[in-house]
């Protein structure tokens, strides 16, 4: 088949869907997901994550009564900051998360024995991922970006005007919007890896914690292996940048830097990849609770 | 309209789990109608209604609803409604928004979806819990709400697993009332159960399954012919069951006579029905045993379905 045949098919494939119907499907789905998600107390341990870090800063903030010194102590609290979005939240808060919203999304009905009632009614599979997918990207975005948002808030707010100024009239604001990009990109970048892993294995645990060993690996393998790595975006994107520690520091090789634009693209198109795969995944999916 | 787009088509189709084996080279169409699955746990009746609906598909042949498959979701399950016999229910949910949500998701806006919610409620008689949360419900109702998200789209094909299961005897009536006047629309209505006296006289045909076969299909007195060579049974209700089935074996025509579970009757199995009356009034009449009732227990599923398959079909 020419090339050219193959786009008049993809034309004639695209003109026959009705999309608006995929369109409120997907509305429909995002909006009782996300109720079914985020207020439910089985969701306490993804809000312990995220909020663990804005106690500790919010203690810090009522406790420490040296008072707040000079320009010096805002660099170091930017740096605190930078540990806490990228070494916590990147690495772990979000991963964890992730980990359970996304994982849920799917398996969970499994396990619950309800996945059956999405399976009956007039929905595309690749709809319904598509659908979780977003849900579980809104209730991680929102719980993250607000924990994020707090934690920067809290760190300046005890600088008085000198951090008002940093951060309205200094790099504050772009740091600050840095950290909520990477904040969103790493909910949907892991977000995604988690529903593909939840609709391939039945116990997707194992192989998250499989991942987590790669993204943590990864900077020791060559750059094309780093580009498959969630965390090798997000590295680019942070404003403030960590210096290397620990055993894995004298074996890292430092990648040629990929600009804002190329980061944000390329954990994009990582994303869409594996959503297409789950669209894959899902078709081979079987109502079989007994199995379970 | 072609013939295939009013039939449910079964074409050579197996299912296994594994190495188990669900279903094997089942062929069948089925015409508009209520049609029973009977069969005892494990024969199969649940794989057939999960690969009829494309909760699983067939690891060999190919199965057609009303000329669609389940590759097609949209159209197609515009078109089934399927309760299944699983007892659970998304968390935190209530009947009404049971209902109303996958009628959202089929395209329904939300005056059309609200107002097919409450006719699905009405119609399974849930009306007034509908607000009520589903944890809370009794099992009939569960069962009941169930079967009203199943209907509320009005499906052409009804696929019921164990639909009867849990109800007192007024919903029992109510639903099979139901299931008869949506197949009077010229619907499909698909049972499964183990009731089988109630399956027997709704059914325009049955299916009768064992170990993954279809054992015997059609209407239930062609399913009769089929297996006219078979000894004919008949029930005996008796103070002394032991001393009549003794009595019976000594006829080279009874092949069987089983002594029922309470002690109070034998079943027996016969080639000639005329000599084993005959045989019966001369011991009723000695006084030997005290007869209280005599029945044909032929002419109902549950007989064919012991005949074909050596089981009364009942649960497990």
């Amino acid at each position: 088949m020419s090339a050219q045949a193959l786009v008049a098919r993809a034309q004639k494939w695209s003109k026959d869907q009705p999309w608006r119907l995929y369109g409120s499907q997907v509305f429909v789905l995002v909006r009782s997901e996300v109720r079914r998600n985020l207020f439910t107390r089985r969701r306490i341990g993804i809000y312990l994550l995220a909020l663990i870090p804005v106690v500790i800063i919010l203690t810090h903030v009522i406790f420490d009564r040296s008072g707040p010194a000079g320009p010096a102590q805002i660099e170091t609290d930017t740096e605190v900051l930078a540990g806490i979005v990228q070494l916590y939240y990147l690495r772990l808060g979000i991963f964890f998360a992730c980990m359970a919203i996304f994982t849920w999304l799917f398996r969970g009905e499994m396990v619950e024995r309800t996945l059956h009632y999405q399976f009956l009614v007039p929905v595309r599979r690749e709809v319904l991922v598509v659908g979780k997918f977003l849900a579980g990207a809104v209730v991680a975005i929102a719980l993250f970006e607000t924990a994020v948002l707090a934690c920067f808030f809290l760190m300046y707010s005890r600088f008085g005007s000198a951090g008002q100024s940093y951060v309205l009239g200094g790099p504050g604001l772009g740091q600050l919007g840095s950290y909520l990009l990477v904040t969103a990109l790493a909910c949907i970048g892991y977000g995604a890896v988690f529903l593909a892993l939840s609709l391939l294995f039945k116990n997707p645990v194992v192989p998250g914690v499989v991942i987590m060993g790669w993204e943590t690996i990864a900077p020791i393998f060559p750059s094309w292996a780093q580009r498959l790595s969630v965390t090798f975006y997000l590295k680019h994107l942070c404003p403030v940048s960590l210096p290397m520690s620990g055993p894995l520091a004298i074996f890292t090789i430092v990648a040629e830097p990929v600009s804002p634009f190329v980061a944000v693209l390329g954990l994009l198109c990582l994303t869409i990849a594996i959503l297409a795969l789950s669209c894959l995944f899902i078709h081979r999916m079987e109502i079989t609770y007994t199995a379970e | 309209m072609t013939l295939d787009a009013r039939q449910i088509v079964f074409e050579n189709v197996s299912k296994f789990y594994g190495e188990v084996l669900g279903v094997n080279k089942v062929n069948f169409s089925l015409q508009p109608g209520i049609t029973s699955l009977v069969g005892p746990n494990g024969s199969g009746k649940t794989t057939l209604m999960n690969l009829m609906t494309g909760l699983i598909r067939p690891s060999r042949g190919a199965v057609c609803v009303l000329g669609l498959t389940p590759r097609q979701p949209i159209e197609f399950f515009r078109q089934v409604g399927y309760c299944t016999q699983f007892d659970s229910f998304p968390p935190g949910t209530n009947g009404y928004d049971f209902i109303y949500w996958p009628l959202r998701l089929h395209g329904f806006g939300h005056h059309q979806a609200a107002k097919l919610t409450d006719e699905a409620l009405e119609r399974a008689g849930m009306a007034q819990v509908a607000k009520r949360k589903v944890a809370g419900y009794s099992k009939g109702m569960r069962q009941r709400v169930r079967l009203a998200q199943a209907i509320a789209h009005h499906p052409s094909v009804l696929v019921l697993d164990e639909p009867l299961n849990g109800l007192d005897p007024m919903a029992r009536a109510e639903s099979i009332t139901l299931f008869e006047a949506i197949a009077k629309q010229g619907m499909h209505v698909i049972i499964s159960s183990h009731i089988l006296e109630e399956v027997d006289r709704i059914s325009d045909r049955v299916v009768l399954m064992s170990s993954g076969y279809v054992v015997a299909e059609g209407q239930i007195r062609e399913v009769r012919r089929e297996v006219r060579d078979h000894p004919m049974q008949i029930l005996v209700r008796c103070s002394n069951a032991a001393r009549l089935a003794a009595a019976a074996f000594e006829l080279d025509h009874v092949v069987e006579a089983k002594i029922l579970n309470d002690g109070r009757g034998v079943l027996v199995r016969t080639r000639d029905a005329e000599q084993f009356y005959l045989l019966l009034n001369k011991i009723a009449s000695g006084g030997l045993v005290e007869v209280d009732a005599v029945a044909p227990a032929d002419d109902d599923v549950n007989s064919i379905y012991q005949y074909l398959i050596g089981s009364d079909g009942g649960p497990a």
